[in-house]
């Protein structure tokens, strides 16, 4: 039963992350791009904590946790390159 | 595992990745920033939230560990997802002319801070 | 003495924590976390000189219940929103919300509650830090919608944080 809705899962974050491309591709313009691309690093931290329910391991928490912080990361210093015309002042 | 655990469990999961979907649907579908906002923001903070309480429940019950690192996973979106959207809100303002126009006033005697220079620390106490 | 060696108690207690849920308790590594607790807020001090008040922990835990239960609640309201209508029928405006609270720490805490709860996402500061500016994604009542959140949150954290 945890397999059949773990495909379930699969299929629908893979879509929205198809979705998330479609809104990078597209645009139309720049922090609407930034804000897809945070979104599909979150997807993708759905995606890794539910490979490790589906192999029953523990080992890509660590994935996982660097995964969030460099999605934060990447987002708040693309923004701060809007805002303020360079990342470190 | 008992049947009740492994229904609690799917139905989180199934929960979960329904909220990353509307999300991301909503990033999509929704037609100007500050609207896609909402989007992403909400229903993946919940969604994300699930899966790892899923996660969590699954590791308890099968192999009778208690993992902790959800928790962790789980407060650091929590408190970085706000700072995300206003930081991708101040950017959409910055570079759109036409919301500059729709922004309702402050109330103050000065501006937004996007727009507006803010006042130092020094400024404020004189 | 302690006040030298300790700026931020709570900061310091909060990075033990984190590090023991990170790496797993060991005795090993509860002391190298202590290190880094008394360590990271010595280092910062320097750009954090006021010291944070916190009112009684009953009032956190019961801000954090609600918040928490808005949050579910705020998820199926955005959920039915996304789903079932246009996007253009959507009646979105951003709206004022003139503020009581002063010290920072307790702002980034309303912004943040604000950004998480029903349809409502803060989207910048004024200059002088007195207003708060919010972007609702479906509201009739503004009036109603600044009303709503002075009550439900920034009177709890005004309790919180400025007691």
């Amino acid at each position: 039963m945890i397999a059949i809705s773990c495909t379930v899962a699969f299929i629908a974050i893979s879509a929205a992350m198809l979705l998330c491309l479609y809104r990078v591709l597209v645009g139309p313009d720049m922090p609407t791009r930034i804000l897809a691309l945070d979104t599909l690093t979150i997807n993708a931290i759905a995606l890794v904590v539910l490979i490790g329910i589906y192999w029953n391991t523990g080992l890509y928490f660590e994935a996982a946790l660097l995964f969030a912080m460099v999605g934060f990361l990447t987002t708040v210093a693309y923004c701060k390159y809007i805002l303020r015309g360079n990342v470190m002042e | 595992m008992s049947g009740f655990g492994e229904i609690a469990v799917s139905a989180l999961i199934c929960l979960g990745a329904f909220f990353l979907f509307v999300g991301s649907f909503g990033l999509a579908k929704l037609p100007d920033l500050m609207r896609r906002l909402h989007g992403p923001t909400k229903a993946t903070t919940l969604g994300i939230g699930a899966l790892l309480i899923a996660s969590m429940l699954y590791f308890i019950l099968e192999d009778e560990i208690v993992s902790l690192h959800e928790l962790l996973i789980t407060t650091f979106l929590f408190l970085t997802a706000p700072v995300t959207a206003l930081m991708v809100a101040k950017a959409h303002i910055l570079l759109d002319k036409e919301d500059q126009e729709k922004l309702p006033p402050t109330g103050r005697e000065v501006g937004w801070s996007v727009l507006d220079a803010p006042q130092t620390h020094e400024a404020k106490k004189s | 003495m302690l006040k030298t060696l300790l700026p931020h108690p709570l900061l310091t207690l909060l990075i033990v924590l984190m590090w023991i849920l990170l790496s797993g308790f060991s005795v090993g590594s509860a002391a190298f976390g202590l290190i880094l607790g008394v360590a990271i807020p010595r280092l910062t001090s320097a750009y954090w000189p006021d010291r944070t008040r916190i009112g009684s922990p009953l009032t956190i835990v019961e801000y954090a219940l609600i918040v928490l239960w808005d949050i579910v609640v705020a998820n199926f309201q955005v959920a039915y929103l996304i789903l079932f209508r246009r996007g253009d029928d959507l009646h979105s405006q951003f709206v004022t919300i003139p503020l009581d609270l002063r010290t920072p720490e307790a702002i980034t805490a309303l912004a943040g509650t604000i950004t998480m709860t029903p349809g409502t996402v803060s989207a910048s500061l004024s200059a002088d830090g007195r207003a708060l500016l919010v972007h609702c994604l479906e509201t009739n009542d503004p009036e109603q919608t600044v009303a709503g959140i002075k009550s439900r949150y920034e009177s709890r954290l005004q309790r919180i944080f400025e007691t």
